[in-house]
């Protein structure tokens, strides 16, 4: 379609929606990511948007402010198209987005980085900062924020720093519709409750916020309606006042999807070969324990933050840890690097197959024997190439790696494919103990039906397996057991006969409400 | 999960394996033939002869030793800016060695040879163990080594004797091939480039090296000890260096404190010109060894031909240009596909 056509047959919207989505499709390669996606935001409302990981909402935020470019679907702001290709252009007609990830420049002051591209200037060139610290204290003493103008961002706690993006959004006099992607993940109750009183004060007979969180108790305090979407489809609108958390959950995961199958043995009468207790990290996990046995595949759920793939890098030896024990077939270990735990036997496969998986550039035989090169393809540090080669064409042959050459470049090969190789790896390297991150994550539907009836069998064959999925169908169809995790904690263990995706759901979205996890300890003690 | 499209398994096939490199190698090695017989051509009478051609090799081995080392470096990545002083500092020790301590050659100039390795290490352990970036780490590196050589030396060059080291001296101006003059030099740096591809295509060094350059972090997690590695890669590099030190001085009978400094920008030159990419993960020694050869050959052409110094490093600063355009062009083409 071209931007002719597309311009030709915009129709007015309906004014009296603040705004107003309607019919939007993207596609990646392989993947559909929205498919006549709708939603419309009331004047003077905040409106809940809530889907599982990778139900799309996201990739909407980001047609919204053009760092997409939509298929189909139009967007109405007021009633007028709404046609950003920026996310500037976008503040500019009234639309603020607050990222999940926050975009303040670290070693700038809290002033610098509001004005960031809107510096005022006299001249044309000079710049003034009195004037822009002056600015910045209006803004803030007019929004209730205690924050100096002048820190430096980098010096800021997370919570401050979510502060000053939201006072860069609102800094924009047009802002109609402010967007906030889980605002509260890094926040304190105190600091929800500020936040909460910060929005209530921001929304007018003029204005709306479209409020995304996973968090159903925040939700049911702040949002007058609720929107679900699921696997990029919308799902339902309906009044906050009118319905339950478990009928918004129901919603969200889909009844119609909750017939998978589910894997047969338990594994309780197994041996532990991976116990894990009170492992700690400076940055989120605390006092996370869990036991892993032989056979037996072990889900990791929750949501994003919730500090699964944190768990995996700690016990690998990739993150440092303050505090916990890893009890490895019954001997207490020390895991300070992966060259130590795979040394050990356990694998880990990263959810980020290009950034800390693969060897791009590499040949796939490379990406294959890598972590296996100093025992068992090497005499005397010069490399066996022969043996090399047997060993890459016979796992291309075992786990179906779809490549002209063991020799091509592992670039070339299809998201599946390229998994199969980080699979292999560790199957070359005869690990014990497979961490999973992720496995199926940008993998066609084809592809992942392989990968399960890999994991399937290497349990058979005895090899101990942690799955980290944000797919609940997937979590529920191979684990024994599935650990729960949110905020950097272990929240509950299910049995495959307990765990349902509400139950799933319910653990992971669950919070310590009315004081915080860190007086809960100090009351512990 | 029913709505998704299910698109076929398709491995695209793309011939884009090891052909790739070899081609990036015969381009280089094209261009190399190219300056050549335009050189030819303007010269016709001095050029393509024997002496002209032993000369442009025998100009080319000092850049040529310390390019390789370089060339490991660079594949992880990183960057060696010391090769320069500390070939001069590796080239003053050797000549303490030898000259004031009196010890047999052989045993100095294996000396020499491992305190350029001792020089790789400590940059290795900077950036591996205290993280510094390379950049900085060989930066200081090289100062530091430029002032020891002249404290080792009290800035004074330090002379071989004629006679009781001429084989030091043969090692770079003799000949053992019977009945030739060519340069023992020119074998040296034939041995050395062997040694250097043989540890890059055939070691588990080579290996983590590109891997390394490839994708430090997954390498990491593959279970690799990537800081072990980096330093024994900054180390082996910096054997050449020390080997760099004992072919200019033994070039020159003496070691002379206040030279080197240039040569690090030389040797990059050439690695980047053999198509090594500096953002690490890719090159090759018979790349570099040409890259060095190219340089040799503009070098000794544009001075042949009369051309001031001068304007002999604005050709060569334009044909690197020229040269890692076309490179990054093909790689963003090739990125592209």
């Amino acid at each position: 379609m071209t931007a002719v056509e597309a311009t030709a047959t915009v129709p007015k919207g309906d004014p009296g929606l603040l705004l107003q989505v309607e019919g939007v499709d993207k596609s990646f390669p392989g993947v559909k990511a929205l498919e006549g996606m709708r939603f419309d935001l009331r004047h003077g409302e905040v409106l809940g948007l809530v889907g599982e990981n990778g139900a799309g909402k996201s990739t909407l935020m980001k047609l919204l402010t053009g760092i997409y470019t939509k298929e189909t679907g139009d967007f109405h702001l007021d009633g007028e198209p709404l046609t950003a290709s920026t996310p500037k252009e976008a503040q500019e007609v009234g639309l603020s987005i607050i990222h999940q990830e926050l975009n303040l420049v670290p070693h700038l002051t809290v002033a610098e980085n509001i004005w960031l591209g809107r510096e005022p200037v006299s001249g044309g060139f000079f710049t003034k900062p009195g004037e822009q610290v002056r600015r910045t204290r209006e803004l803030l003493d007019r929004l209730g924020m205690h924050i100096d103008a002048k820190a430096v961002v980098s010096t800021l706690s997370v919570a401050q720093q979510q502060m000053v993006e939201i006072a860069k959004a609102l800094s924009f006099e047009s802002t109609k519709v402010l967007i906030m992607d889980e605002p509260t993940a890094a926040l304190n109750d105190a600091e929800v409750a500020q936040l909460h009183e910060l929005i209530r004060r921001f929304v007018t007979p003029q204005t709306g916020v479209v409020y995304i969180s996973h968090r159903m108790a925040e939700l049911k305090r702040i949002a007058d309606r609720i929107t679900v979407i699921r696997d990029g489809h919308y799902i339902d609108t309906m009044n906050m006042a009118d319905v339950s958390i478990e009928d918004v959950i129901a919603k969200m995961v889909g009844r119609a999807i909750n017939t998978g199958a589910r894997p047969e043995n338990v594994r309780s009468d197994r041996p532990i070969v991976l116990q894990v207790s009170g492992l700690s990290t400076r940055a989120l996990l605390k006092d996370v324990s869990f036991e892993l046995r032989r056979g037996e595949v072990l889900g990791f759920a929750g949501l994003m933050g919730a500090g699964r793939t944190e768990v995996a890098r700690a016990v690998v030896g990739a993150d440092p840890i303050t505090a916990g024990d890893i009890v490895l077939n019954g001997n207490r270990v020390t895991i300070s690097s992966p060259a130590q735990a795979a040394a050990r036997g356990i694998g880990y496969l990263s959810e980020d197959r290009k950034g800390l998986g693969l060897m791009l550039g590499q040949p796939v035989s490379h990406n294959i024997v890598i972590s296996s090169l100093s025992s068992q393809f090497s005499r005397v540090g010069f490399l066996r190439d022969g043996a090399i080669k047997e060993a890459s064409e016979s796992s291309k042959k075992l786990l179906n790696i779809k490549t002209p050459s063991v020799n091509q470049l592992v670039k070339y090969l299809s998201g599946g494919n390229q998994q199969k190789a980080i699979i292999a790896r560790w199957l070359v390297k005869d690990c014990d103990i497979l961490i999973f991150d992720e496995p199926t994550r940008g993998i066609d539907v084809g592809a992942k039906e392989e990968i399960y009836q890999l994991l399937n069998k290497l349990a058979e064959q005895g090899k101990s397996i942690i799955m980290i999925s944000s797919e609940l169908p997937e979590i529920l169809r191979m684990s024994h057991r599935i650990v729960v995790m949110a905020d950097g904690r272990v929240k509950g263990v299910l049995t495959a006969a307990e765990a349902d995706q509400e139950s799933i759901m319910r653990l992971a979205t669950h919070r310590d409400d009315a004081i915080t996890p860190e007086h809960t300890e100090e009351a512990e003690h | 999960m029913s709505t998704q499209t299910t698109s076929p398994e398709v491995a695209p096939v793309k011939k884009a394996g090891a052909w790739r490199a070899r081609l990036d190698q015969l381009m280089a090695l094209i261009g190399l033939l190219v300056i050549f017989i335009v050189f030819s051509i303007a010269d016709p009478q001095v050029f393509p002869t024997y002496s002209t051609i032993t000369r442009i090799l025998f100009s080319t081995v000092v850049v040529g030793v310390l390019a390789l080392g370089a060339t490991l470096v660079i594949i992880t990545g990183g960057i060696d800016l010391s090769v320069g002083t500390g070939m001069t500092l590796c080239a003053v020790m050797g000549a303490t060695f030898i000259v004031n301590w009196h010890l047999p050659i052989w045993l100095g100039i294996l000396m020499t040879i491992v305190f350029g390795g001792l020089i790789g290490l400590v940059n290795g352990a900077n950036v591996a163990i205290l993280g510094l970036p390379p950049f900085i780490a060989t930066l200081a590196m090289m100062m530091v080594a430029q002032g020891l050589a002249l404290v080792v030396s009290h800035a004074a060059p330090i002379y071989f004797d004629t006679t009781a080291h001429a084989s030091f001296m043969g090692l770079s101006t003799g000949s053992i091939i019977p009945g030739s003059n060519f340069p023992n030099a020119v074998l040296v740096l034939l041995v050395a480039a062997v040694i250097a591809h043989v540890l890059l295509n055939k070691t588990l060094l080579g290996r983590y090296d590109i891997s390394i350059g490839s994708n430090e972090e997954a390498t990491k997690l593959s279970g690799i000890n990537t800081r072990k590695w980096t330093m024994i890669i900054y180390a082996v590099a910096g054997l050449f260096t020390g080997l760099g030190g004992i072919m200019i001085s033994a070039r020159l009978g003496s070691a002379q404190p206040a030279t080197g400094s240039g040569y690090e920008l030389q040797a990059i030159a050439a690695v980047v010109i053999g198509g090594t990419s500096l953002s690490g993960g890719k090159g090759t020694i018979v790349g570099t060894i040409i890259g060095a050869l190219i340089i040799s050959v503009i070098n000794n052409g544009l001075q042949i031909l009369s051309m001031p110094q001068e304007w002999q490093n604005v050709i060569l600063g334009l044909v690197i240009l020229v040269v890692v355009f076309i490179d990054q062009l093909r790689t963003r083409r090739a990125a592209t596909n």
